[in-house]
Parts: structure tokens; sequence; C-alpha cells
């Protein structure tokens, strides 16, 4: 991949691209009068890889990520969708009461995990488990909250990050305040929020955005535009142009990517979580990216899309895409894939035999963690459990 | 001794919590320079900066939620919702991630902090600024509710609010920020659920808590012309709630009011009531009565005094306590002769 002068399109990824038809002022007068012009996304989602693997020319505004730092991002994304497939082959099996697949977003939930730091702080949703276990948070940990033991499985405060988010959007206000807080006992801390395309509906997205814009919060809200929110398109949720669009309204830069393009969601990633950490306050990603697998495991896709259009999709699979272009940088090879292969193997199996294990749960805990010290309402009914389960132990006897 | 304000107790409360503790912010609408629509905050930002005290946009969700990753990051956040009803956007974040945080993560996460609610009515507000809404969180595990009915109290339970390792919704009934009374600040800090005996009585117990102590202490005062010498308890804290003083209270007297100024169904004073029929029945001279607000929306304000529970309302239930052991002619089967 050689870099080009005349490849790079624009100085500046912040400075809206050229009109279709002339306009008067140049781009860049344009956006010393037209404030929104540093804030608007370039017009078509950064893509720095071809669907089918080859290297656009490069750019100036967003530099190729190391080698060895696509390297591991192919390892990851690999190793995260046996995972994934690995969690659906769960819930057949009766072990996770529902999971919800990210099949397809490889690049965007490893591009996130890559893009910060492991002091940083990270917000995922319920779709990004697989982010979380890329994160290096123990699988059967991250999955505790679908099995069922309990809500949220691992420490959030000793692997910065928050439990799962459900609710949808709640998390994005936040990332806000925890970026701002550190950033007020002075300390470099980025927050990265996960948010899908139908949460940015909600009135918390807009709300997280705006708080981190007025208190300049360092912090990346990260859209993964998957095209649906279960079943209803992205024509129901927004007449934006484009989800990165909505940056604009809040004073935050924003930027849209090819979600499906590793190369490009690290770039783009790295260079937002840079611009937060410099002080500059929030920045709005939205990666283009599709949901292969249903909702979750009780959703019926097949309702509300067509197969054709998900086998457009297969055609742009982020790891395929990642490998071809590593193999032609001879970053890869037959041995290394194969030894990649057999890792995420390992993994799955692992997490397979650790999952047949039948957790321990105390209904006693029950009443361990509602408040720091139980009310005294909390004890009496902590004992009648107790005697409730000594009754039934009695009878089972 | 000197007389002081509910307003001016809570601001200092604010103020030397600032002083103490650095972690402690304080923020919400219009909190910094104006010092909020009722200055509870007044001069908290000339005196510890913008920011340590901040406004924030006009947003309820995002000042909760914003809270929340405050507290997650060290800080202790005391945000300030305008009034009552202006809580309500921020609800999700109240019940879904401040009440639940700590148990979500098995302790290893929890989010103090105060969230200041100016609350109840009384003061000829129009619509959506006289909710009683202590009913809504304290049916939602995770938050303690508090809310002072005196001065000194307002003082010493925010403090301890601030203090506390757990969120606590903090309710300050609004027709009382300008109530004065003799008081020394800083007052002791009492730790929560402890009710307490306001005035002491042999004949009834009146159980009551933030805007309806005053009532019933009024009650209780126009009870000794009809002969009644009536204790008055005061709550404090809702969640959690003092079972035992408020049983000993009504195991003394045998009988058994239960003020609230908010609607009365499904309420708190339904929930006290129940609490103490449960507990007390054998000591019970009388079932345990209600006095509350209408199970109406909040009215008008010149409607609202036919909806606030006042001392009439009060005496009139006291008087259907058994004192001649016939049954309620109110609740009697129709047809039936009393």
């Amino acid at each position: 991949m050689t870099t080009t002068p005349q490849a790079v399109r624009r100085a500046s990824p912040r400075i809206r691209p050229p009109a279709k038809k002339p306009t008067k002022a140049p781009a860049r007068e344009q956006a010393a009068t037209d404030p929104s012009a540093a804030l608007l996304p370039h017009a078509e989602p950064v893509r720095l890889l071809d669907p089918d693997g080859t290297p656009r020319p490069a750019r100036a505004d967003y530099p190729e990520p190391p080698v060895e730092a696509l390297r591991e991002m192919y390892r990851r994304m690999v190793v995260g969708r046996r995972f994934d497939a690995q969690a659906t082959a769960l819930t057949k099996q009766g072990r996770l009461a529902v999971y919800p697949s990210s099949r397809g977003q490889e690049a965007c939930q490893v591009g996130a995990v890559l893009a910060v730091g492991h002091n940083d702080w990270v917000f995922p949703t319920y779709r990004e488990s697989m982010a979380l276990v890329s994160r290096g948070i123990d699988p059967v940990e991250v999955l505790t909250l679908l099995r069922g033991d309990w809500h949220c499985g691992y420490d959030p405060a000793r692997v910065r990050t928050a439990p799962q988010c459900t609710p949808l959007a709640t998390q994005c206000v936040h990332a806000a305040g925890l970026a701002y807080g550190e950033a007020h006992q002075g300390r470099d801390t980025v927050a990265l929020a996960f948010i899908g395309d139908g949460a940015t509906s909600e009135g918390d997205f807009h709300e997280g955005v705006n708080f981190a814009a007025v208190f300049k919060a360092p912090v990346v809200f990260f859209v993964q535009n998957n095209k649906y929110a279960i079943s209803v398109p992205l024509s129901r949720q927004t007449a934006a142009p484009s989800l990165a669009y909505k940056g604009v309204g809040y004073g935050v830069p924003s930027e849209q990517v090819d979600g499906n393009d590793p190369v490009a969601v690290l770039a783009v990633l790295t260079r937002a979580v840079a611009h937060a950490r410099a002080g500059n306050g929030p920045y709005l990603v939205e990666a283009h990216t599709y949901r292969m697998e249903p909702h979750t495991n009780a959703d019926d896709a097949t309702r509300y899309r067509d197969g054709a259009e998900v086998d457009t999709w297969r055609d742009r699979d982020p790891i395929a895409r990642l490998e071809t272009y590593l193999r032609t940088r001879g970053a890869l090879d037959d041995a290394a894939v194969a030894a990649i292969a057999a890792q995420a193997e390992g993994y799955a199996a692992d997490l397979r035999e650790r999952m047949h294990v039948q957790p321990e749960v105390d209904p006693l805990s029950l009443f361990d963690h509602v408040y720091a010290t139980p009310t005294p309402q909390l004890v009496e009914q902590r004992e009648l459990v107790r005697a409730e389960l000594a009754a039934a132990g009695e009878g089972e006897g | 001794m000197v007389a002081t304000t509910m307003a001016k107790a809570l601001n200092a409360a604010l103020a030397d919590a600032l002083a103490d503790d650095e972690r402690v912010l304080v923020f919400g609408e219009d909190v910094g320079k104006l010092g909020g629509v009722f200055r509870i905050t007044d001069g908290l930002q000339a005196r510890f900066g913008e920011k340590r005290c901040f406004d924030t946009p006009l947003a309820e969700a995002g000042i909760v939620g914003f809270a929340v990753g405050l507290a997650m990051s060290g800080l202790r956040p005391v945000v300030e919702m305008q009034f009552d009803a202006f809580a309500y956007p921020a609800f999700e974040q109240i019940a879904s991630h401040v009440a639940k945080l700590r148990n979500r993560t098995r302790g290893a996460l929890s989010v103090p902090m105060v969230i200041r609610v100016p609350y109840a009515g009384g003061i000829g507000g129009v619509e959506h600024h006289c909710d009683s809404s202590e009913a809504y969180y304290a049916h939602t595990p995770g938050l303690k509710v508090v809310t002072p009915a005196t001065v000194a109290d307002a003082y010493s339970l925010l403090r301890e609010a601030i203090a506390d390792p757990d969120p606590v919704v903090f309710l300050e009934p609004k027709k009382l920020y300008f109530s004065s009374a003799e008081a020394d600040l800083p007052a002791a800090t009492e730790p929560f659920g402890r009710a307490v005996v306001r005035r002491p009585g042999t004949d009834a117990t009146l159980v009551a808590y933030g805007p309806a102590v005053p009532v019933a202490l009024d009650a209780a005062e126009a009870a000794r012309e009809e002969g009644w010498d009536l204790e008055v308890v005061d709550v404090r804290t809702i969640v959690p709630l003092d079972d035992a003083t408020i049983t000993a209270s009504v195991r003394r007297t045998g009988r058994c009011v239960v003020i609230s100024e908010a609607q009365g169904f499904a309420g708190v004073g339904a929930e006290i009531a129940a609490r103490v029929q449960e507990r007390c029945f054998h000591a019970l001279h009388a079932p345990v009565l209600r006095v509350s607000g209408l199970d109406i929306p909040y009215p008008a304000p010149m409607l609202e005094h036919t909806h606030l529970p006042g001392v009439d309302r009060v005496l009139d239930t006291v008087a259907r306590l058994q004192w001649d052991d016939r049954p309620d002619a109110r609740w009697l089967p129709q047809g039936s002769a009393a």
C-alpha cells in the first residue's frame, strides 16, 4: 500500500466534502464560514479496504494502523466469531437463556476494544459480548448475565467496563459522567460508549452526547448501525442522511466508517480516541455494518428481511476481507491462519466445558447487595427465606 | 440557638459537605449563579467555584445519568431536580441504574449520590409543581428515601444522605422551605432509619412524614380540646423505615392514624398502616386509619386546600378510632343497621 498525495482526498477529515455541484466557495472557505462543516462526517463512509481485501489509496487523515495491530485484530476477530458461535450453540443446549449475536460485526467489536487502553472505560450494550471477551474479560463472566446466575458476572471496576446495558442508550450519559469525573480528577481516561442504530432514537443518546459536548468530556460514542432494531429498519429510526450527522447539532465532530472494513474501523476509532484524550471533547462515529444473525436466537429474522440482503452482506465479511489483505501484505499465511483457528477452537472448547458446569446459586445472597448494609426489612425477609429453605430441605430429607 | 429556615439549613448542609469532602459536586438546573429556584444552593458556586457547583443542560435524565458516571469515577454527586414532577424524565435512570448498580454487580460498583427533589404542595403552585412522588421511589429497592420535617433534620439528614454509601432520594417539602425554627447548626447527624416521637401522647399515635408532620402536630394540639392526648411520630426516613419506633408507639397508645399528603391509594401511608396492623394487632383498639390527599391529580391552586389533609380531616379520623366501640357506618354493607 503506497501513499500518493493525489490520493489524499482532503487535508482534514472534518471539512465537509465538496458538493457534487460546484459551489461558489471552495471547501476550505466554506469551512471557515459554516461552523457545521468542521463537524460533519465525510459524505461516504471511510473505507481503507475494499470488500475483496484490496487496499484503497492511502489517506493522510486516516493512516493505516501498524500491521502487527491488524494481525492481532484478525486473531481477535477469529476468536470472537468462534466465541459468538459457541454462545449461540449454548442457547440451543439450554445453557444460556438467550444470546444476541454480533456475527458480522467483528470489525466493530474488536476495533473498538483495540482503540482504547486498559485504563479507559468501555460502556457496552447487551450485543457487545464479543467486544468484552476481546477486551480480555473471562467469557464465563461475560455470559453470566445470559446464563442467569447473576446480572453482571465480571467486576466492572477491575476491568474498567460497565455492566452490559440492556435499557437502551442510558449508558451514553454514564459515559459522559464518568469521562468528566475522570478528567475532573486529573486523569486522562477516555470513555467509549457502544450504541446501536435503534437506540440513537432514545432521548438518553441525545442527552449523553449533549452533556459530553457541553462538559467537553472525553467520550467516543460508537454507533454500530447494523441496519435493524430487532425488526425495525433504519428508515424508521431517522431521516438524517447518516447517524453520524447527529453529532453536528451538538457541536460534536463525527465520522462514518465502513464497519465491515477492519482497517478503517481501527483507524477511525483510533483517531476519535486520540481526539477525546487530547482534551477536545467527545467524538461520534457511525459504523455501517450488518447483523448477520437474528436479534437473538429467539427472533425470526425471515419475517422482516430477505435472504438476498443477508447474502449481500455475506460478501462483505470483515474477517475474510482482513485475511485477504494480510496475506497480500505477507503478514499472514496458511500456517498462521490454521494456528489462529486452532486457538479459537481451543477457546470455544474451554468455554463449552466451563459452561457445562452447573453454577452454584445462593438464594440468601439476594439480600447482600441491595444496599451496603441490608435494611431491617431485608434482614427480616432474609430470615423468612432462610426458614423456607430449611423447611424445603427437611421436606426433601 | 438562632432562628433559621429549612432552606438555609439545607444550604448550610451543602456548604459544609462541599467544604469537608472535595469529592462532593453539586449540580442541576439553575443551581449555579441563581442559587436554585428555591435558593437552596445560594452562594455555593461563588464560594466553591464552578467545578464544584455548576449548572447543567436542562435534561433530568441527563443530570442523573451524568451523576451515575461521576459516582463510578469516585465522586459524590448531589443533584437537584427542580420540581417533583420534573424528575420524571430521570425515572429510568433512577429505577434501572441508580437503584440497581450495586446489586447488578454484586457490590463491585456503587453509586452513592443524593437526588434532591423539592416535593409536595401547599404553595399554590401551578400544575406539575406539587406532586408527592415518594411512593415511586420507596417502591424501588436500592434507593433510600428521606424527607425532613424540621429545620434541624433538614441539615442533619442531608449531611447523612451525602455521606451514605447508597443513593438517596432526598425529598424536600417545599411548603416548609421557609418555615423557621431555632436550631444550632451543624445539627447532630443521626443514622438513617430512626423515626422520632415529636410529641408524646397516650391516646393514639399519629404517624406522619415530611409535609404532613406539622399537620399532625397541629392536629395533636387541637385534639387537646377534644380531650385526646395524641402522640406524633415523624418517620424521617421512609426507606429504611423504622418499624420499631412506630410500632412501639402504637403498642403504647393502642390506636393509630397514618397521615400523608400524597394520594392515599397504594401509597407510603398504606404501607405503614399495613405494617402497623400486622405487627400490633393485639395491641390495637381500632383499625389503623389513614388520612391522605385525595386520589386525584394534584389540583389547581384555588382547589388545593380541598385536597390537602388538614387538621379537621385528621381530627375527624381520630374521632372514628372506636372510642365507643361501634362499627364505622361508612363501611357497613349497604342495608345493614349500625
